[in-house]
This record gives C-alpha cells, sequence and structure tokens, in this order.
C-alpha cells in the first residue's frame, strides 16, 4: 500500500499570502492562530456588529464539534446562539425565513456532505427568493458554513467536496478560504453581503494551519481572485486545502526551471474570470486542481470559459488534475486524491506539450 | 463442574452449546418464564403481557452473545486508539439487549436496516467475528470487502441491510424494503432502526406517512439513548416521547435495556405489522461510549450518571443474575465462558491483522454496474488511467 502520498506535506504548515500579493492586510501582524480559531473570531466580531445576527446549527452552543463557535453562546446568549435538532432542511429553511426578515443567519451544517437534505432549500428557495419576488424579499442575510474535504480518514461522508453542486446555482455565492488569515476576512465578508452565501470551510486545515490573523474586523473582497505566487510557464488555479498541495508541486516544478503561477480563486461563484484570463494569457497554460471528482467539477467550467476567451494564446490543452470518479474511498483515499506528484506530472506535461 | 471445550472456530455464535452440563436441570429446552422488569407502555395498540416465554438455551445464549458483544466492542476501542481502525467508529456497548432481543424474535427473512451503530446488529444477524474486525480495519475479508468501514457493514443472506452513515436516511429505505416484502408476498417484516436524534428528521415521517397509507410491514425502531451524538433528547425534541410520535400509528415504549422485554416487543411489533401495518417501538437504552471514538462521552453528561446505569441497568448484568437465579450456570463457569469470548475475540483479532487490505484495483470496482464501461481520468485527461469494470 503506497504511502500517503504529499498528504503529509500539510502538516508543515501551509501558504502564506506573502508573494506578490496585493492585500493590505497581508502585511500586518496579529495573534498566531488556527483556522478554526480564525473563524471563531470572525463570528464573534460579526455577532458583536450586528445585533440581529444569530448562530445555530447542529452542537453550535458548546463550541461545535470543530470548536469554531467557542464562546459565542457565553457571550451572545442562549437567543442568539442555539443549537438545533438534527435536521439540515429545517435548519437551512429556519435560516431563510430568519433572513428573509432582515436577520443576519449564520448556519452551521455540521458537514458538507450532510448539506443535500437542505440542497432543495438552498436551489429552490434561497437562491431564487430576490429574483422570484421581484426583489421585495430577499434572504441575503444567510450564510451557510460547512467543513469541506478529505482530512485523512474521513471516508465517504466526512470528506466529500460539493462545490460543484452549488456552483450550478445562479443567486447565491460560494466561497472557499484557504488559510486562517483569509477565512476571517472572507467570512466577514460572505456574512455581510446582501446575498445568500455558502462558505466551506476545509476541515483538513482547522488545525493544521496556523498563521497571523490581525485581531481587528478586516474583511476581504468577494469575486476577486489573488495570485499568491508569480509566474510565467504555467497558470495553477485552485482553492482551499487544496492549495497547499499545488504549491508544494510548484516549489518542486521550479527546481527542474518551470515558473509557476499559483492563483487562489477564492470566491467560486461568482468567480474572477479577468484575474485567471490575465494570467494564462501571460503564460499560456492552465492546470486546475480541486479534491472533488473531476468529471462535472468546478474544473470543468474554469476550463470552458479560459477556452472560449484565450483559445488563441493556449500553448497546451487546460488540464485538470482532480480526484477520481468515484465515491470518495475510506482506505483508498491516498490513491483518490490529486497529490503532488499528480500535480507536478500534469505540469510537466503541459510545458512540455 | 467446568464446561468442556467449545470448539474454538467461530463462524456463527449462536451455535448450541456442545457441552454436557452437569446438572440435573437440563438445558436445552426447559421452558422458563421471564417477566420483564418494567411494564411496557403503549399508545394506541394494547401492550403485549409481562411474561416472555423462554428457555434455558436461550438464556445462556444470550449471556454468551452479549458478552461477546461487549467484548467485540470493548477490543474495537482498543484498537481505534492503537490507530488499526481508522474513520470513524461507532460503539454499541450497553445496547446490546436491542440487538439480541431483537434477533430472538424473527427469522432471517425479516429485513433489519441500521444506522452508523452497526456491529452488533450485523453479529446478531448472523456475521462472524473474523469479518468485523476485518472490516473495522479495512481488510479484504470484511463483509464489505473493506471498502465501507465500520458504518458499512451489510450481510444480504441474512437480510441485514446495513450500515448507513447519513442519519435517517436509512428509514425510508426499510419501509421501501417493507414494501418489496408485502409486494412478494414474503410474510417477513423491516425493522427500520434509527436514534433518537434522527427521530427529528423529515424524511422519517413521510417514510411513516407512506407506510401507514399503505399497511406496509415495516417497524420503526427508535433506539433512545437520550443523546444525539452530544444533544440531550430534551434539547432536540418538543416531544421526548417517540413511540407517540407515530400519531396515528400504533407505538410501544419499551426498557431497551431488558432483552425479553425487546423480545417481547418485536415480536408482537412483527404479528402486528404483518397484520395491520406500520408500528413504532422505542427501546430505552442507553450507550456507555460517547457518540464515536472522537467523543469521551463525559462533556455533556456525568460520570456519575454513566456509571448509575451500568450499575442498575446493565443488560448483562441482568442476564446473569436471571442464569444464576435459575441455576444453569456457576459464577465461575460464567466467568471462564467470558474468559473464552476474550480469547476469541483476541484471535479474531489476531486474524484479522494478517488478512491484506483490498487490491488497489478495488478502487474502482462496483461504482457502476460490471461490464458498464465508463472510464475514470487521472491527470491530463490524455491517458486514461483507469476504466472502470
Amino acid at each position: 500500500m503506497a504511502a500517503l502520498l504529499g498528504r503529509s506535506c500539510r502538516k508543515l504548515g501551509f501558504l502564506s499570502s506573502g508573494h506578490g500579493a496585493r492585500r493590505s492586510v497581508s502585511t500586518e501582524t496579529g495573534k498566531s492562530l488556527n483556522l478554526y480559531s480564525a473563524i471563531n473570531q470572525a463570528l464573534h466580531i460579526a455577532l458583536d456588529s450586528d445585533p440581529r445576527s444569530y448562530v445555530f446549527g447542529e452542537d453550535v452552543g458548546f463550541g461545535g464539534v470543530f470548536r469554531c463557535t467557542t464562546g459565542l453562546a457565553e457571550r451572545f446568549g442562549k437567543n442568539r446562539v442555539f443549537n438545533t435538532p438534527l435536521c439540515e432542511q429545517g435548519i437551512v429553511g429556519f435560516g431563510i425565513g430568519l433572513a428573509a426578515m432582515g436577520n443576519r443567519a449564520i448556519v452551521e451544517i455540521q458537514f458538507a456532505d450532510y448539506i443535500y437534505p437542505a440542497f432543495d432549500q438552498i436551489v429552490n428557495e434561497a437562491a431564487k427568493f430576490r429574483y422570484r419576488s421581484g426583489n421585495q424579499f430577499n434572504c441575503g442575510g444567510l450564510t451557510i458554513r460547512a467543513p469541506y474535504g478529505a482530512v485523512g480518514h474521513g471516508g465517504h461522508y466526512h470528506s466529500q467536496s460539493p462545490e460543484a453542486f452549488f456552483c450550478h446555482v445562479p443567486g447565491i455565492k460560494v466561497v472557499i478560504p484557504r488559510s486562517p488569515r483569509e477565512a476571517k476576512g472572507l467570512l466577514l465578508s460572505c456574512i455581510r453581503d446582501p446575498n445568500p452565501v455558502v462558505f466551506f470551510e476545509p476541515k483538513w486545515l482547522y488545525r493544521q494551519a496556523v498563521e497571523e490573523v490581525p485581531e481587528h474586523d478586516y474583511m476581504i473582497p468577494l469575486s476577486e481572485a489573488e495570485v499568491i505566487r508569480e509566474g510565467n510557464d504555467i497558470t495553477l488555479v485552485g482553492w482551499g486545502a487544496q492549495l497547499t498541495i499545488m504549491e508544494q508541486a510548484c516549489l518542486e516544478a521550479e527546481k527542474e526551471g518551470i515558473s509557476c503561477e499559483l492563483i487562489d480563486l477564492k470566491t467560486l461563484l461568482p468567480w474572477d474570470k479577468e484575474t485567471v484570463e490575465a494570467s494564462v494569457k501571460k503564460t499560456g497554460r492552465l492546470l486546475i486542481s480541486h479534491e472533488a471528482p473531476i468529471t462535472g467539477g468546478f474544473g470543468a467550467e474554469i476550463s470552458a470559459t479560459i477556452l472560449e476567451r484565450c483559445f488563441l494564446k493556449l500553448e497546451a490543452p487546460v488540464t485538470r488534475v482532480c480526484g477520481l470518479d468515484t465515491p470518495f474511498p475510506l482506505v483508498f483515499e491516498p490513491f483518490y486524491m490529486p497529490t503532488k506528484n499528480k500535480i507536478l506530472d500534469a505540469i510537466k506535461t503541459t510545458v512540455n506539450y | 463442574m467446568a464446561l468442556s471445550r467449545i470448539s474454538s472456530r467461530s463462524n456463527g455464535i449462536t451455535r448450541p452449546f456442545s457441552a454436557a452440563f452437569n446438572r440435573f436441570i437440563s438445558t436445552d429446552s426447559t421452558p422458563i418464564t421471564i417477566e420483564t422488569s418494567l411494564p411496557f407502555t403503549a399508545h394506541l395498540c394494547d401492550p403485549p403481557s409481562r411474561s416472555v416465554e423462554s428457555s434455558s438455551q436461550e438464556l445462556l445464549d444470550f449471556f454468551r452473545t452479549m458478552a461477546l458483544m461487549r467484548r467485540m466492542e470493548i477490543a474495537a476501542d482498543s484498537l481505534y486508539k492503537a490507530k488499526l481502525i481508522r474513520g470513524f467508529c461507532h460503539l454499541y456497548d450497553g445496547q446490546e439487549a436491542v440487538a439480541i432481543g431483537m434477533e430472538a424474535a424473527i427469522t432471517k427473512k425479516d429485513a433489519i436496516i441500521t444506522a452508523y451503530r452497526d456491529h452488533c446488529i450485523f453479529l446478531g444477524r448472523g456475521g462472524s467475528l473474523h469479518e468485523v474486525f476485518s472490516e473495522l480495519m479495512g481488510r479484504q475479508a470484511g463483509c464489505s470487502k473493506g471498502k465501507g468501514g465500520s458504518m458499512h457493514f451489510y450481510k444480504k443472506d441474512s437480510s441485514f441491510y446495513g450500515g448507513h452513515g447519513i442519519v435517517g436516511a436509512q428509514v425510508p429505505l426499510g419501509c421501501g424494503i417493507a414494501f418489496a416484502q408485502k409486494y412478494n408476498k414474503e410474510e417477513a417484516v423491516t425493522f427500520a432502526l434509527y436514534g433518537d436524534g434522527a427521530a427529528n428528521q423529515g424524511q422519517l415521517f413521510e417514510a411513516l406517512n407512506i407506510s401507514a397509507l399503505w399497511d406496509l410491514p415495516a417497524i420503526l425502531v427508535c433506539e433512545n439513548n437520550h443523546y444525539g451524538m452530544g444533544t440531550a433528547e430534551w434539547r432536540a425534541a418538543k416531544s421526548p416521547s417517540y413511540y407517540k410520535r407515530g400519531d396515528y400509528v400504533p407505538g410501544l415504549k419499551v426498557d431497551g435495556m431488558d432483552a425479553f422485554a425487546v423480545k417481547q416487543a418485536c415480536k408482537f411489533a412483527k404479528d402486528h405489522a404483518l397484520e395491520k401495518g406500520p408500528i413504532i417501538l422505542e427501546m430505552d437504552t442507553y450507550r456507555y461510549h460517547g457518540h464515536s471514538m472522537s467523543d469521551p462521552g463525559s462533556t455533556y453528561r456525568t460520570r456519575d450518571e454513566i456509571s448509575g446505569v451500568r450499575q442498575e441497568r446493565d443488560p448483562i448484568e441482568r442476564i446473569k443474575k436471571l442464569v444464576l437465579s435459575h441455576d444453569l450456570a456457576t459464577e465461575k463457569e460464567l466467568k471462564d465462558m467470558e474468559k473464552e469470548i476474550r480469547k476469541e475475540v483476541d484471535d479474531a483479532i489476531a486474524k484479522a491483522k494478517d488478512c491484506p487490505m483490498p487490491e488497489p484495483s478495488e478502487l474502482f470496482t462496483n461504482v457502476y454496474v460490471k461490464g458498464f464501461g465508463t472510464e475514470s481520468f487521472g491527470p491530463d485527461r490524455k491517458e486514461v488511467k483507469a476504466a472502470l469494470p
């Protein structure tokens, strides 16, 4: 049985937003926090700054299964931070109703794998509310947070990446942070965004990722991708925890003389086409990587759009390094995952096309 | 007098003892009547009698099987801490009476479907310890070929439909199985088990409505261990009388720590379901471990509560007292039995440890039916990395 190829690299730390970043907040110092603490801080600030915001979901009262909601119930009271029974459909529906009355409903779905009972509510109710009521009503105050992604031993129902299902729904936004500093700023933007947002948090990074996070209230704009590493030979696009793996592949590729440009999409819907387009026009090559299965994954949308916009500038076909087309496996996880070596192989093949 | 050697090849668990008891009471079919410790509480039906027909054989079997289940779960706990079992592991110790009582009342043609706390139900349905430990450790010899893990045990030949990770999703499935049984005129029923947390899922009520409308032989069994993960039942449900939640569907509340009460209730439920349609059983039970191995189980309940239940209501202790009071075995014989069980479990673990992991090619099998011929792509999309068989 092959060893965990590259998954262990996650333990070494992860991307800083240092290289060539254009966000001023990235140069500020702050406290060293991990992902769940950063999210916790964001929630504290959100509830503090708006008295009509509420956090609810399964087990959030004592802090949640990932500790993201610690201290909230004690500080803001059980009327604003409360547990719900085990019914995702009910929780999201309830959140939509709350948001429709002008409140900020911050809903937690315990694992992204369990979001499907609420899928109807999100797609048919939340996404279309403003549209079908002719702007009389909206549920913009709704933010749904869910931990997603592989964690090493999650198996079928604790590892899924369902972002592609939601990217297909006009009317909602889908946001995925890559690190603690990003998560805090993005989550605050999502909560304050006047549209319903689904915020996927990479659960692998809850404890593993540690970064300096400014303690004040700051927001990172949505629908703006960030070039976190500049290069000239190939553009790599990803989001969430996968970026850590991609950066390692970039470092290895650099040793072989391939200069890689790495872009964090951050917001998947609506996504920043201009930044990616500009990058691909410079490099001429594109590689997309995500944990979700390759067929119908969000990489397909990026690929098709870039092809439309940059066809004549492309030196090689757009390549995608993604999860395999199988249910997320238990013992086979190392084979399923888009690992550093798979990405490296693809980089080399694309550059040598 | 010591029990004579029992065959060491453990395949099933409800084998009759080959031992010859040196007693004046013959063991095999001496009928014994046991009174359940608590009366049944009924909703829209007449509760069954508190006197349960049993036999000395059955009493000893109950003890042995429950002790085996208990030992298996404790062993799984150690294996998980030793990182031989990975992923998620939800242990059933404390709730054994439900599994064993249900089995005693039904046949292998009746279907059982449950959620993720399924190790003991699988054993009750005839699964072997080897299959259990292999599946937990992700080995080939496991009941789901190592591809399912702790939450996905299945046994088709005993009508055990698993083993489900998503809470509440198994109940509509169970009602569907009941529909098939009725359609095929099988004279069998389906027990769809779920927990007090799942009892608040909307799909349960949808399935219940359909079952009642079409008179399906579906028995919905709420294994109420009073905590949905970390949430106590009074904080999750407006009405914690889960047996009444069916409203127009009859229900029965049962002491889930008393294997004989469970047996009587399941027998009653089976007769009801075959004649009149769905019924809800609420098993008042308790789990000693936390929700899963990552939950210490003591942040939302006191240690006193746990040890209190262990002292007052432990299902194995109850059977042990009955065995001793009916003079079917001595303390020492029971202790020897427990020692043998421990050895049986250790042997099964050792055997499972030697078993290989599934072949890498198994990653792609059974996604679709064989021969469907789809492709699974790796990087580049230029080379087909694997063709799904």
